[in-house]
């Protein structure tokens, strides 16, 4: 196996993510391109563990998944929020703090 | 070594169509359906690169406990169950470019850097217990300061979700 096939894969889950934060307007589905952004720096990190045999790669992995549960975990919380107050959870609808 | 790339082909395959189908379907619990693939294939891409225990908490965390948060979210927002045409930005083709460009750039910084390079196949392995010893060695401040960041989530969730 090379390095460079997880890395490439990496990469371009990471453009499909930063696609879906761009093109989405559900903020739901904002959070999950952001779920797939993650799991492409996760993946960097566990090849990059294996290539150079320690095991710092799996640690930082472990804390980006707890990270990741805590994001997911208060960003539908406020999604929830908005929904309450907005009744809709259009990003585009939401424009008060534009100037 | 053959087995194992043929196995990543597979894998890798399914996860770049899950992804995609995530970022352009038109029903929301379709795309949480299909982040669930990709999920697992990431859970088996760390199997492949010898990261049992990295797998294991993905498959806990991420489709035990993420997807029911997201399939919860898409219900109590009342996202239209079946297909929806409102779901992506007037300007969604501008992703397109961008995404292309970032792809890109990486791709030729990686063939650059590591070209041809190989996965060591011998010995040297992380062991579960190496993982252990960094989390309550040399990272244990960053273990607590992510406990503390968890138990902030779980009231911070607590109070942004609550009626009154």
């Amino acid at each position: 196996m090379l390095v460079n096939q997880f890395l490439f894969l990496a990469a371009l889950l990471f453009c499909i993510g930063v696609y879906g934060v761009i093109a989405r307007k559900n903020a739901v589905l904002v959070l999950m391109s952001i779920e797939l952004i993650l799991n492409a720096v996760n993946l960097n990190f566990v090849a990059f563990a294996l290539r150079n045999g320690n095991a710092d790669g799996h640690t930082f992995a472990l804390y980006i998944i707890a990270i990741a549960a805590a994001e997911v975990g208060v960003g539908l919380g406020l999604v929830l929020l908005i929904f309450r107050n907005r009744r809709t959870i259009s990003l585009d609808d939401l424009s008060e703090m534009k100037g | 070594m053959v087995a194992q790339n043929i196995g990543f082909a597979i894998i890798a395959a399914l996860m770049v169509i899950g992804a995609i189908r995530v970022v352009t379907t038109s029903n929301v619990v379709h795309a949480a359906l299909w982040l669930v693939v990709v999920l697992a294939g990431a859970a088996a891409q760390y199997i492949l690169l010898a990261a049992e225990f990295v797998a294991i908490t993905q498959v806990l965390v991420y489709i035990g406990a993420v997807m029911v948060l997201f399939l919860f979210g898409t219900m109590l927002t009342r996202s239209r169950i079946g297909r929806d045409s409102g779901l992506n930005n007037s300007y969604a083709k501008l992703g397109i470019p961008v995404a292309i460009v970032l792809f890109a750039t990486m791709a030729l910084a990686l063939s650059r850097s590591f070209g041809t390079e190989k996965l060591p196949t011998d010995g040297s392995l992380v062991s579960t217990q190496q993982i252990s010893d960094q989390i309550f060695g040399p990272y244990l401040l960053p273990f607590w300061a992510l406990s503390f960041v968890l138990l902030a989530a779980v009231i911070g969730a607590i109070v942004l979700a609550r009626k009154d």
